[in-house]
């Protein structure tokens, strides 16, 4: 049936033959006017005079606003109003919109916006970690703090003691659809926008509160973004409310899109972190305590800062149990564009840090690092049942297993409402430090199996070879794991609805909360409706995200998406499906027990009808074919101030090993040879989750290598366009990349029991950085102490360090 | 102006702004929405487009081509690459079979990579895609794609003509006309492939209204072998100069393979990369290792001046307001000249330094030395006190370390976001010890290195 099929996107023929619309591509009736923001060229101070009087009568200008001009809210954020759309004459970062202007054309309207003469009241901005921590510049009242065990009286007794730093770098989302908006002006004052968001819901709040309206005179549709990876979670607002406060103003269609250039200068990017560590061992290399100071630059708002610190605390111990561990955060509020939301949320900034440690023990020891990291992971899932090793089947193997899956009577769809953990209580389970309990621990037997997979041990041993002969050249050969939480930590976002259409025809129609960003959820929630039906994919249309048919949705946002939809959508089909087997039993005189979709009919007792006449039969009963879906995850209470509880509905899982060469006489790097074994639980789609996975990595990969966000002194981003900003480009791959899923079904209650993919793979990359400091240690007898990115020139610097 | 060319097999005759991009124009006027724009500035593929002359056909970004660049050639964009009854190309099939696209934004631009290099038989298709970023599939799935249809048959609705077309004034199709044209307007803006000049209008939004277009001018884009020297028209691309050098200076030619991407090769020419007198240009280094000469012209008159003379200072260059760069002369033969690119990423990526090297040595002596770096000076620059280090030298590792020191001397490299001072001047020094290992057939080319 439909469901673990490896088929390919819903849209991929649409994308390959450019038919795919975009909110670009999207007809305008004529009269539509265009936007583009006058930006400010300084990054801290007052406006003290602007003067648009050339903007204003430039060619094809309509009007140009500012934040007098705007009727209600002037506010943009996504989290405590402290994001203006329109500066309100301070100014907190250089970049930061002052003034939109409307105009005939988007040509126009650019050029116009370079018009502008402003003057500032400049003063001094605060750019850097240094900067912000002498100035105490933070969000919150001080650092957030958590605490397992003693640390102090650990650190203090353990045999070893090391400490030290790791910086890493943010990261541009680099979406290749830049950030757009259409808001088409209706009767009576209300709106409806088109907006290329991971989070239509918060379009329309944010531009109903910008119109003065309620929620219910916003509509806000979404078929697909050209990639989200966070960075529309709400870096969109601004467009969308700038252009539906235009096409109040004006009376006419308004569309917005950044230039590339404004894009990178204007939105948030990546956290960018400092993560100091103090850590204890023993001599065989088991940590004992550790103290991570975690200090994070925010930039001028708060955005989603607070729940990305804190999922970067909550990852602080990945795979490891940590006897006794302190995690400080400090999140700093600086004059640079606004940290938001980037595939993994924080999580793998803490990844990072604990990874770095267990590379700087290794070192320290003399130990292997993969040795050393199988002796401090959890302790395997109790129970054997569902933790027992299974080999990883290839993708055409998968469906067969997973029919069972779907008509087992354990069905998760068969109402129950608790996790249906396997706890063993014999040992106890290990806890994470915020005291959750870890039971669905699988590394143990996917590091075997990667290992082999990835011939390690003969690897690690040419590449030593290898090094001895040559002097310029160095390979590095690394391991790591993830182990991600899954579900969002604001725990009422754990929620989603769908609508769902059956027409007389037996053709479904299919609405949900999630957004389309080219992850592949509308296939998959597709194939989990046709699956419920019984029917062939073909027959599921999926339509456009769209806040008239399912409100008050989360963002598609946290991996979630296929998790909380897929469930949402499947509850909508079987309200359905069980009212055309009511009215089907009947009519048959049978029941409903006996009553079976599947194979594109309707099986009654032994009779078979198709769908689509039971479809027709049951609307001719006078019997409602439409239904709306509901699903909350289970189980989760968290308390984030004191760092207790259980946030995560369980942990996917996943592990890389990674080769890599280094010039020592420039730094010159790249990847050779990459092995992943991901845990995506029962896939529901490998083909899509296997894509996840290959993008995942390299896109992880690249926030560790070639991409370097710079700044100067004066707080201008000079990395603000493709020609500066280097994401992995084709040949920046691995050579060989050899992906293969861990294909058994999750412990945890989802549906079918896959498991969440968009952003646990992206933390593998780190095993590429990994690779690079095991290389430059083959230079010298130092500890590399590498810092992220790894370009060229921090590779070299490694290898000086390396040398000493 | 007017121009004239095949859009998807159907004439399009348009008057027709000097700077109104074909990008801009299919999506706004044509309502051809396939072509997407990510970065408007030629720099990630999402644009573009397939474009074929009696020279053969390539893949072109369309956000930094300008109409009139058309003039006479026939355009393909993504919808025209299915065929007539909606079939998908070869291509396409594979990209939907072999899962390569996500997002799909910027699917329709691989695909006309992809398309353009099937069509002409490549299998680099690295090389062929390194002008197209994918955030999303991590290439993986695209390169299965690209090599599944390798021996797959070009569908016969890819055939392209080419339009007839009467020579229009903006692009003059004579070397004395064009002279004489400039010579006359010494402020106007002389276009060849437009991969500089089009950010000029699409980033710096400046109205350029006096230009002509070089690409019909046959006398600029010819190549002449000669037993000494190769000639290289000022118009002749890159990836026309690409095939020529690699005949004759392998490490050259490998540094121009990283030189831009495919389609900016396509469209970049030898002319304009050493006319726009930019510091970071990658084909200044090597000419001058290579003591290529420069041809300039002006109205009837002419020069040759030695390249290295061309750069005078930044911004500033040895030519005259309406005089034009005509060509480039070098030795075909220069079997150390060894060229390296350093930059953050390798394909597709502006140097963060350029250093090309070109060292003769007899009976273990240095006879001559030519070192030239790009992003050391603020113009394309030899080290000469390197150079003078070397000379009358053993090749021996003690001298390289000596004449290492002594770029010091030569550069006081800037920081920027391409990399700090420090690592280009410790970079510069190391480079002469790779050319050192290189010579002496070391491994010193991590691209080259397999698992």
């Amino acid at each position: 049936m439909s469901v673990a099929k490896p088929l390919p996107h819903d849209a991929a023929r649409l994308h390959v033959t450019g038919a795919a619309r975009y909110v670009d591509d999207l007809p305008t009736p004529s009269n539509t006017l265009h936007l583009a923001f006058g930006m400010s060229e300084v990054a801290k101070g007052r406006i003290t005079t602007m003067n648009l009087a050339e903007v204003k009568s430039a060619p094809g200008v309509v009007a140009v606003l500012t934040a007098d001009d705007l009727p209600f809210a002037n506010d943009v954020s996504p989290s405590i109003h402290d994001e203006p759309l329109l500066s309100d004459g301070t100014i907190h970062y250089l970049g930061q919109p002052v003034f939109v202007v409307v105009a005939e054309t988007h040509l126009q309207a650019r050029k116009a916006v370079r018009l502008a003469k402003i003057t500032y009241a400049e003063e001094t901005p605060i750019l850097t970690i240094e900067e912000a921590l002498a100035a105490d510049s933070r969000f919150e009242e001080g650092p957030r703090i958590w605490a397992k065990g003693d640390v102090d009286q650990a650190l203090s007794t353990a045999p070893h003691r090391i400490e030290g730093t790791i910086n890493m770098g943010g990261q541009e989302h680099f979406y290749l659809e830049g950030q757009a908006a259409l808001a088409l002006p209706q009767e009576g004052g209300d709106m409806v926008v088109h907006s290329s968001t991971q989070h239509p819901t918060e379009i329309q709040h944010k531009v109903a509160d910008a119109l003065g309206m309620p929620m219910h005179a916003v509509r806000c549709e979404i078929r697909r973004m050209g990639g989200g990876f966070g960075g529309k979670e709400s870096q969109g607002n601004a467009l969308a409310v700038a252009c539906a406060v235009a096409a109040r103003a004006t009376g006419r269609p308004c569309k917005m899109r950044y230039d590339r250039d404004d894009d990178m200068m204007i939105t948030g990017k990546r956290h960018d972190f400092r993560i100091d560590y103090v850590v204890g061992f023993d001599d065989q290399g088991h940590l004992l305590g550790v103290d991570f100071t975690q200090i994070t630059r925010c930039g001028w708002a708060q955005d989603l800062s607070l729940p990305v610190a804190d999922r970067a605390m909550l990852h602080a111990d990945n795979a490891y149990h940590l006897p006794a561990a302190r995690i400080t955060s400090h999140r700093l509020k600086t004059n640079t564009q606004s940290a938001t939301a980037f595939r993994g949320f924080g999580g793998p900034q803490g990844v990072l840090g604990i990874e770095r440690v267990m590379d700087h023990i290794a070192a320290t020891l003399g130990l292997d690092p993969v040795v050393l990291r199988q002796r401090n992971y959890y302790a395997a899932m109790g129970g054997g049942g569902l933790s027992a090793p299974r080999a990883a089947r290839p993708p055409e193997d998968i469906s067969g297993q997973k029919k069972d899956y779907a008509s087992d009577a354990s069905d998760p769809l068969s109402g129950a409402t608790e996790p249906d953990r396997k706890v063993d209580l014999d040992p106890p389970p290990q806890i994470t430090p915020y005291k959750m309990p870890v039971t669905d621990f699988i590394l143990h037997e996917m590091t075997e199996d990667l290992l082999k997979r990835s011939d390690y041990a003969n690897r690690r041993k040419a590449v030593t070879d290898w090094n001895g002969e040559q002097p310029i050249l160095k390979k590095g050969i690394a391991f790591s794991p993830v182990k991600f939480g899954i579900s969002f930590t604001l725990t009422h976002l754990n929620q989603a609805g769908a609508l769902v259409h059956v027409y007389q025809d037996g053709s479904v129609h299919m609405n949900h909360g999630g957004t389309e960003m080219g992850q592949g959820l509308f296939q998959k929630v597709a194939q989990v409706a046709a699956h419920r039906f019984g029917i062939d994919v073909s027959q599921v249309k999926i339509t456009a995200t769209d806040t008239g048919k399912v409100p008050n949705t989360s963002a598609t946002a946290a991996s979630s998406g296929s998790d909380l939809n897929g469930m949402a959508v499947a509850n909508a089909c079987d309200i359905i499906r069980d009212r055309i087997a009511t009215c089907l039993a009947e009519l048959h005189q049978t029941k409903t027990e006996n009553i079976r979709f599947e194979d594109g009919h309707v099986h009654i007792g032994t009779e078979q009808i198709t769908f689509a006449e039971a479809a027709a039969t049951t609307y001719q009963n006078r019997v409602s074919l439409s239904a709306t879906g509901f699903y909350k995850t289970p189980g989760l209470q968290w308390d984030r101030v004191k760092g207790e509880g259980t946030p995560f509905f369980y942990f996917a899982q996943g592990a890389a090993v990674t080769e890599v060469v280094i010039d020592t006489l420039t730094g010159e790097n790249r990847i050779l040879r990459t092995d992943i074994l991901h845990d995506a639980g029962a896939s529901l789609n490998p083909a899509i989750d296997i894509g996840q996975i290959e993008g995942g990595y390299v896109q992880g990969a690249g926030w560790l290598t070639t991409e370097e966000l710079v700044w100067d002194k004066t707080g201008r981003l000079r990395t603000h366009a493709p020609s500066t900003y280097k994401i992995p480009a084709c040949s920046d791959r691995p050579d060989i990349f050899n992906v293969a899923l861990w294909d058994a079904p999750n412990p945890a209650q989802t549906i079918y029991r896959s498991k969440a993919v968009g952003e646990p793979p992206f933390m593998l990359g780190i095993s590429a950085f990994l690779a690079l400091s095991d290389a430059v240690s083959a230079c010298g007898p130092n500890y590399p102490d590498l810092q992220a990115p790894a370009t060229a020139e921090e590779v070299l610097n490694a290898v000086h360090r390396a040398r000493g | 102006m007017d121009v004239t060319f095949l859009l998807n097999g159907e004439t399009v005759e348009l008057e027709s702004a000097p700077t109104r991009t074909l990008l801009d124009w299919l999506r706004e006027d044509r309502g051809l929405c396939g072509t997407k724009e990510g970065c408007n500035e030629g720099d990630c593929g999402a644009c573009t487009v397939i474009v074929s002359d009696d020279q053969g056909t390539k893949a072109l970004n369309a956000c930094i081509l300008f109409l009139p660049q058309l003039h006479g050639k026939a355009v393909r964009t993504v919808e025209g690459i299915s065929g007539p009854e909606g079939q998908l190309h070869p291509v396409q099939e594979a990209m939907v079979t072999h899962h390569g696209s996500q997002c799909g934004f910027c699917t329709p631009g691989f695909v006309a990579s992809m398309a353009a290099g099937h069509l002409n038989g490549r299998t680099d298709h690295d090389d062929v895609l390194a002008g197209n970023l994918c955030r999303c599939t991590g290439y993986a799935p695209i390169i299965r794609a690209a090599k599944a249809v390798e021996t797959v048959p070009v569908p016969d609705w890819m055939a392209h003509d080419t339009p007839k077309v009467t020579p229009q004034p903006y692009a003059p199709e004579s070397l004395d006309q064009l002279a004489a044209w400039y010579a006359a307007i010494p402020d106007a803006t002389l276009i060849a492939g437009a991969t500089d000049v089009g950010l000029w209008v699409t980033k710096q939004l400046r109205d350029l209204r006096k230009v002509a277009f070089l690409n019909r001018c046959a006398e600029l884009r010819q190549i002449d072998i000669g037993d000494q020297d190769l000639h290289i028209g000022a118009a002749v691309t890159m990836t026309e100069a690409l095939t020529v050098i690699r005949e004759y200076h392998p490490s050259y030619a490998e540094l121009i393979r990283r030189y831009g991407s495919e389609q900016v090769r396509n469209a970049a020419t030898i002319g304009g990369n050493i006319a726009n007198g930019s510091p970071i240009g990658d084909n200044p280094p090597a000419l001058i290792a290579l003591e290529a000469t420069l041809h300039l012209r002006k109205g009837d008159v002419t020069r040759d001046i030695p390249i290295e003379d061309f750069f005078i200072d930044y911004g500033k260059q040895d030519r005259a307001p309406g005089e034009l760069v005509t060509g480039v002369t070098l030795p075909n033969s220069a079997p150390a000249l060894r060229c390296y690119k350093i930059s953050k990423r390798f394909d597709q990526d502006i140097s963060a330094l350029c250093g090309c090297f070109n060292v003769t040595i007899a009976e273990g002596i240095v006879q001559t030395a030519r070192i030239a770096f790009g992003g050391m000076a603020g113009i394309p620059h030899r080290a000469q006190a390197v150079e003078a280090a070397l000379i009358g030298q053993a090749w021996t590792i003690e001298t390289i370390r000596q004449a290492a020191d002594r770029f010091a001397k030569d550069y006081t490299p800037l920081s920027d976001m391409r990399a700090s001072a420090d690592y280009r001047l410790t970079t510069a020094q190391n480079l002469l010890h790779r050319y050192f290992a290189d010579l002496s057939g070391q491994a010193t080319n991590v691209l080259e290195v397999t698992s």
